[in-house]
Formats: structure tokens, C-alpha cells, sequence
């Protein structure tokens, strides 16, 4: 069963306080069996940049992903890698604009500092097709890696534009899961949320109930999506699952409102809470300590 | 068989088979429906009507097309969902057993404008 919890009871959980977090509130404790090839070290998660959408919610939709990719290269401390967690252009249906979209975005995330990028698609990059074009550009959108000690998992959630994972990948997800020790650091990226976090705003993923019990026998399972276009922390048993804020324009809270509307443009705070969180991979620790970022500074 | 008895039999041999999904159009015409049907169309990215009222308890049966592409039906609160596949009409017997307002959407990707589709079936209380 999922269970909600709010920025504040996640802080006093995780014995953090400022902008910074943490996941894995189960496996606070230090992990046995480590292997000597772990190291701390940071990945950037950015999201939902939906490159191609224009329209109110945000004036600046042409500039927004570079001000995030100069953000990104103006961090002190730059990141080992970074990762998309989808929604990388706004969908067309035109498989030509789509790849002129593609094209476009790669160009300028082309950009960052850090070389070691990861993407994985959303719906809007790759429903319509079932991923064809994503394909084209970005590769498979299913894969694992491993980074530090750390086993990273992407799960494709959006090729089917029906949002299941689909049994020939679940099937992949447990042969992968079953080379891992039960208390493995493993993170997953996912761009739908895995749980039914707003099923009446297609806040789900119809089959994600079967990842999350592949999921379960692991002690130190995190999971970082996107979708939602906003911050969100909710625990499913004992893994946490953090949604990241988007670059586009930001969404309502979950039930928040009738209709999940984007939230509009303030002039007066423009880029308000659009942004990009730091996540630190600490040795021996389960938990994943978050920092939150602004496109721009205030 | 007298010729009363057939007809009640054939009624509920009609239901037993729509309630299963195994009744084409052609067939459920022929056995008489006894319960109401409410025909909804779909395009980009809209449901016609995406207003519908229900009464608790009526077994209704909700007839889909979709005039353009693959597009999908779900009410979580209603716990329902169905694929409604262009060229094919699809059927959905439902009995709302509680009052209040569901919403439904499309839940099968279908281009810009997918996350505006959705509508409300309000289900009022018998005799409201």
C-alpha cells in the first residue's frame, strides 16, 4: 500500500533539514557487502522538458532547458552523470517535428559539462510511435547500469502508450533484479510513477504494481520519476518514490484541483517551481540525500 | 415452449451473453434491450457526451466508437476501463452502486490535447 508523506514529515524522517533529502528512510543503516568499488558522488536529475511546447504556462518555453543546462554546468561540484527522466519534447503529431524536436533538444543538452547523460523517454517523446523515433536518437529505452556500487535500472513506462511496462520487460526487470544481492544499493528511473499516486489524472502506470512487488525483496530500492511536473515523496512499503520538478511548467498538486491544469505563469516569480535536484550517493549508505535547484537563482 | 416463456427466455440468454461481451451489435438489436443504452463517441480529444447522468443501481450500458484513433476509457472511481478501437463499436454494462461524481479520461496516449480528455458521469440517487 502506498502512503503519502509531506515534505516536513519526510525531513524529520530522514533527519534532514533545509532543501536537502534523503530516500531509503528503511535502510538508513549502513549496507553490508560492500564491494571496494564504491565511492560517493552525485547525479543531476532533470525532467519533463518538454522542448517544443509553446503556449502561456511559459513565455520562456525556448529558453528554459538552456537556462537549466547553464544552471547545471554552473554547479560547483559537477555531477558523474545526469539523467532525463522523460518528456523531453512536448508530443507532435508530426513524426517529422518530432525528430526536429528530438534533434533540437539533443543539440542542447549537448551542452552540459558532464558528458555521461542518460535519457529515458515520456510519453510525449514516444507514445504515439511506441518509441520509434526516441529509438532513433537516444537508444533503448530500457537498460541497466551500474555506477559505484550503485545498480541503476531505467523502466520504460511510456512506449506503450496504454502506459503498462508490458510482461517482456517485466521479464527483463526480474532476470536483472535476480543478479543483484537482496541488500544492493538499487535506484530505479522510471518517468510514470510506478503506483497509483492520481489514477483520475493517468498519474499511474497500468502494470506498475507488478514492478513494485518485483521490487519489494530488495532492502535499499529507490525510485526517481517524473511525469507529475512537480515534487513528491511517497513510500510504497519500504521503497521511496521521488518525483522531480519539471522544466516546462509546473503542475497542481494531486487532488489539489478538479482538473489537473498547469499551474500559470507568475511574472512576478517567473520559473517558480520549475527546477532540478542533485542527488548524493553516499558509501554504505542506503538513503540518497537530495538537493533541490532553480533554473534560476533568486 | 409457449411463446411468452421463449421471449423471457431469450431475454435472459440476450443479457447473459452482453453481460459477457459475446453479443454483436446485430444480435443484441434482436433480443429487445432492457436496459438503457447510452452511446459515446470519441475523437481528438474529446468524449461525446462527456457529461453523463446514472442512476444508482440502473444497469446502463455504455456503447463507445472511437471515429479516429485507438483511444481509451477509464473511470477510477467507477474501477472500469475499456480500449475503444476505431471501426468497432465497444460495450461496457455498468451498475453504479453509489452516489456522487466519477471522473473518466482517456488512458491511452493520443497526442496534444490527450490530458484534457475526460468527462463526469454523476450518478444521482433512485427516484432523484
Amino acid at each position: 500500500m502506498a502512503r503519502t508523506i509531506d515534505r516536513r514529515d519526510f525531513l524529520k524522517l530522514a533527519g534532514f533539514g533545509g532543501a536537502v533529502f534523503a530516500s531509503g528512510l528503511s535502510g538508513c543503516a549502513s549496507l553490508g557487502g560492500m564491494g571496494s568499488e564504491q565511492e560517493d558522488f552525485f547525479f543531476v536529475q532533470l525532467s519533463d522538458t518538454h522542448w517544443g511546447f509553446s503556449g502561456p504556462p511559459n513565455p520562456d518555453a525556448r529558453g528554459t532547458l538552456q537556462k537549466a543546462v547553464a544552471a547545471v554546468n554552473s554547479l560547483e561540484q559537477q555531477p558523474d552523470f545526469i539523467v532525463f527522466t522523460g518528456d523531453l519534447t512536448h508530443t507532435t503529431d508530426n513524426p517529422a517535428e518530432r525528430r526536429k524536436r528530438l534533434g533540437e533538444f539533443r543539440d542542447i543538452v549537448g551542452e552540459l559539462r558532464v558528458k555521461h547523460v542518460r535519457f529515458m523517454p515520456g510519453e510525449h517523446d514516444a507514445s504515439l510511435d511506441k518509441g520509434q523515433a526516441y529509438r532513433e536518437f537516444f537508444g533503448a529505452p530500457t537498460y541497466a547500469f551500474d555506477h559505484k556500487g550503485v545498480h541503476f535500472i531505467a523502466i520504460d513506462n511510456v512506449s506503450d502508450p496504454g502506459a503498462s511496462i508490458g510482461e517482456e520487460q517485466l521479464r527483463w526487470l526480474a532476470d536483472d533484479l535476480g543478479k543483484q544481492a537482496r541488500d544492493a544499493r538499487i535506484v530505479v528511473f522510471t518517468h510514470r510513477p510506478l503506483f497509483d499516486l492520481m489514477p483520475d489524472w493517468d498519474w499511474a502506470t497500468r502494470d506498475g504494481a507488478k514492478a513494485i512487488e518485483l521490487l519489494m525483496p530488495y532492502r535499499n530500492v529507490t525510485v526517481f520519476y517524473g511525469h507529475i511536473h512537480q515534487e513528491h515523496h511517497q513510500m510504497t512499503g519500504h521503497i521511496p518514490h521521488h518525483a522531480a520538478k519539471s522544466l516546462i511548467f509546473p503542475l497542481p498538486a494531486p487532488g489539489s484541483q478538479p482538473k489537473r491544469a498547469p499551474l500559470a505563469w507568475n511574472p512576478a516569480e517567473p520559473y517558480k517551481g520549475l527546477g532540478f535536484r542533485r542527488v548524493k550517493a553516499e558509501t554504505g549508505e542506503a538513503r540518497f540525500p537530495m538537493t533541490e535547484f532553480p533554473v534560476i537563482k533568486a | 415452449m409457449r411463446a411468452g416463456g421463449r421471449r423471457r427466455w431469450l431475454a435472459r440468454v440476450g443479457k447473459g451473453l452482453l453481460a459477457a461481451g459475446l453479443l454483436g451489435a446485430g444480435g443484441y438489436a434482436a433480443t429487445q434491450p432492457v436496459e438503457r443504452v447510452i452511446r459515446i463517441s470519441t475523437r481528438k480529444f474529446e468524449f461525446t457526451p462527456s457529461e453523463i447522468t446514472l442512476t444508482k443501481n440502473e444497469p446502463v450500458i455504455l456503447e463507445f466508437t472511437a471515429t479516429d484513433d485507438l483511444m481509451g476509457f477509464k473511470s477510477a472511481g467507477l474501477g472500469v476501463r475499456m480500449d475503444i478501437v476505431p471501426g468497432k463499436v465497444t460495450r461496457l454494462r455498468l451498475v453504479p452502486d453509489r452516489v456522487g461524481k466519477f471522473m473518466f479520461y482517456c488512458d491511452v496516449f493520443c497526442g496534444d490535447g490527450h490530458e484534457e480528455m475526460d468527462g463526469t458521469i454523476t450518478v444521482v440517487e433512485t427516484g432523484a
